[in-house]
């Protein structure tokens, strides 16, 4: 489709020549990928480092025996205890048991925060109504639902995934509102001129104006998820229920040990980075990138 | 691919109707009971099917406003506002493209909710796009795009909507002179292909002259029509033809009396 089929007959030729010119000088160069190399160099090397320096400063800590050894022990003995669970094949049941009920309980309260979000953001009366009632529920610790949960369900999962989506379904509704609340007017109004009326309308211009702020809710609602679910696995113990990393931090409490106790702390750190990172972020900004709200320029 | 360049089927009845959008005493006021703003007050006025009409009037006349009234975004406190043809499309003066699209996926946006099938979308929106010169465009995303090319993507859109009148908000008020003058050049060049009523608002007076046939003179608090032009310059005019100058000339002058009456007041 050469642009020559576009002339017609009274139309002067250097039109559509000057034009190209001038689209050539105003858009410039477009967008330099950064190497791979250089990537590395700034982004990857300085958290490596980081840890490195805290593992260090660890193991000092416990050649200058700060503490007596069943107190502090050192990384080796961390590390120990990972192989241990390793050799009987546990480390990734522990860990799966655990994401798994985190990843349902999320999609779960995705499901709920989502419509329950954007009610608050487009019906003045909800939000009147429930508005503030959600944002207070963030601030409530999920620990505090807990005994509520146990009460009403009893020791199961349901009492576990009750207090994950009491921890997250605010935080995403609040991430929709958010994001609703930040969309230009013009995206709205030039919706309705181009004929956007109801679920038309929020399907193709609220929902995608609003994704920015939707997944920095969704990025905070998989923290709270993840949280929430610590705090349930800790107290919510049963045999039925399996060994979550909740759970296993609560038995190596009871044999009063504090390598095992660590590790678990460091295993749940590591999930919640691994998903943000591998997960949350790319996706965030893939969406920021492409709508130009991100430059590559380091 | 051939571009059709012949007019896009329209589904309403201007040509019966004689008139693309017909104004009848239209006012419009601002604010509560007891503290109300005047902005339009009893404005009549007729454009014609195919019809190129500028609005031409000092910053805070309501040209912004009769627009939105016109394209039923408000609503007029007296009066009414007639659009035979259907909705009417919308340029706005910054771009109002959206940004999670890329250029082609706007027009293609416009196209569905007008009800295009969907295998009819792509080849329409390419066609629309090479209409207003871009049609390498397609997959860029809208910040990957000049100034000049958004506008023209934009323009492009609203044509998508295959409306008979295009109401255009001073479209072209942020682009460099350089531009600006293509841009001119390029609208004229669609206008005539299409056959589109076109009702354009601006605040510089060479290019209401540029482009119209009919230049209307809005004053300002309230705005009221103060004056207008029939322009009978032939197509294509350059915005530095003598008779494009004279006439900006005289515009000009009466816009200055305009703008001191108030002065006076
Ligand atoms: N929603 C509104 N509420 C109250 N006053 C308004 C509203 N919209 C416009 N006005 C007032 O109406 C007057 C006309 O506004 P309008 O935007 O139509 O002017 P304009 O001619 O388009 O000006 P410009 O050339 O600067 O775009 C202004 O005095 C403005 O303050
Ligand atoms: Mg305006």
């Amino acid at each position: 489709m050469g642009s020559s089929e576009t002339t017609t007959k009274d139309e002067q030729p250097d039109l559509a020549g000057l034009e190209a010119g001038l689209d050539a000088l105003e858009s410039g160069g477009g967008d330099e990928r950064p190497n791979a190399g250089r990537v590395l160099l700034t982004k990857v090397l300085p958290p490596l480092v980081a840890v490195a320096l805290v593992l260090l400063v660890w193991q000092l800590a416990y050649w200058a025996d700060l503490q007596k050894d069943y107190l502090l022990p050192s990384p080796g003995d961390v590390w120990a205890e990972y192989e241990e669970m390793w050799r009987e094949g546990t480390l990734f049941e522990f860990i799966w048991t655990s994401v798994s009920r985190g990843i349902l309980g999320f999609m779960i309260a995705v499901a709920i925060g989502t419509p329950l979000g954007l009610l608050v953001a487009r019906v003045k009366l909800v939000r009147a109504a429930i508005g503030p009632i959600l944002t207070g529920l963030q601030s409530l610790p999920s620990i505090a639902w807990v005994p509520a949960a146990i009460i009403w369900f009893g020791l199961n999962n349901s009492a576990i995934y009750a207090v994950v989506l009491l921890g997250a379904v605010p935080s995403i509704a609040n991430g929709i509102v958010a994001g609703v609340d930040q969309i230009p007017p013009l995206y709205l109004r030039a919706g309705r001129m181009l004929g956007a009326r109801g679920l038309t309308s929020v399907r193709h211009v609220l929902l995608p104006a609003a994704l920015p702020g939707y997944l920095a809710g969704l990025k905070q609602g998989w923290a709270f998820s993840w949280r929430s679910l610590m705090a349930a696995e800790l107290i919510v113990q049963s045999p039925s229920l399996g060994t979550g990393l909740g759970q296993l931090m609560e038995t190596y409490r009871t044999l009063q040990n504090m390598a095992g106790v660590l590790g678990t702390i460091i295993l749940i750190l590591i999930v919640g980075v691994a998903i943000d990172l591998l997960f949350f972020s790319p996706l965030e900004r893939r969406v920021l990138r492409s709508r130009g709200l991100l430059s590559r320029v380091s | 691919m051939a571009i059709a360049l012949d007019k896009p089927e329209r589904e309403g009845t201007t040509d019966t109707a004689g008139y693309a959008v017909r104004f009848d005493h239209v006012s419009k006021s601002f604010g509560r009971a007891g503290k109300q703003q005047l902005v339009l007050d009893d404005i009549s006025l007729d454009v014609a099917p195919g019809e190129f009409v500028t609005l031409l009037g000092a910053s805070g006349c309501g040209k912004s406003t009769l627009l939105n009234l016109t394209a039923g975004l408000d609503a007029a406190s007296a009066g009414t506002i007639s659009v035979p043809g259907g909705r009417p499309a919308l340029m706005f003066q910054e771009h109002a493209l959206f940004p999670w699209l890329t250029a082609g996926k706007n027009v293609e946006l416009a196209l569905r909710l007008r009800g295009v099938p969907k295998a009819q979308r792509r080849p329409e929106a390419e066609r629309l796009l090479s209409l207003v010169r871009l049609q390498g465009s397609y997959d860029k995303r809208v910040h990957e795009l000049s100034g000049g090319m958004r506008q023209r993507v934009a323009l492009a859109r609203a044509l998508a909507q295959a409306s008979q009148l295009l109401l255009m908000d001073e479209p072209f008020a942020a682009l460099d002179a350089i531009t600006r003058d293509v841009l001119h050049e390029e609208l004229t060049r669609i206008w005539t292909e299409t056959g589109v009523s076109v009702l354009f608002v601006t605040h510089n007076v060479r290019e209401a002259v540029r482009l119209a046939q009919r230049v209307i003179l809005l004053s300002s608090r309230p705005g009221r029509i103060a004056h207008e032009w029939r322009v009978d310059i032939e197509q294509p005019r350059r915005i530095e033809d003598a008779a494009v100058s004279a006439l900006s000339v005289e515009i000009t002058e009466r816009l200055r009396e305009e703008i001191r009456r108030h002065g006076q007041q």
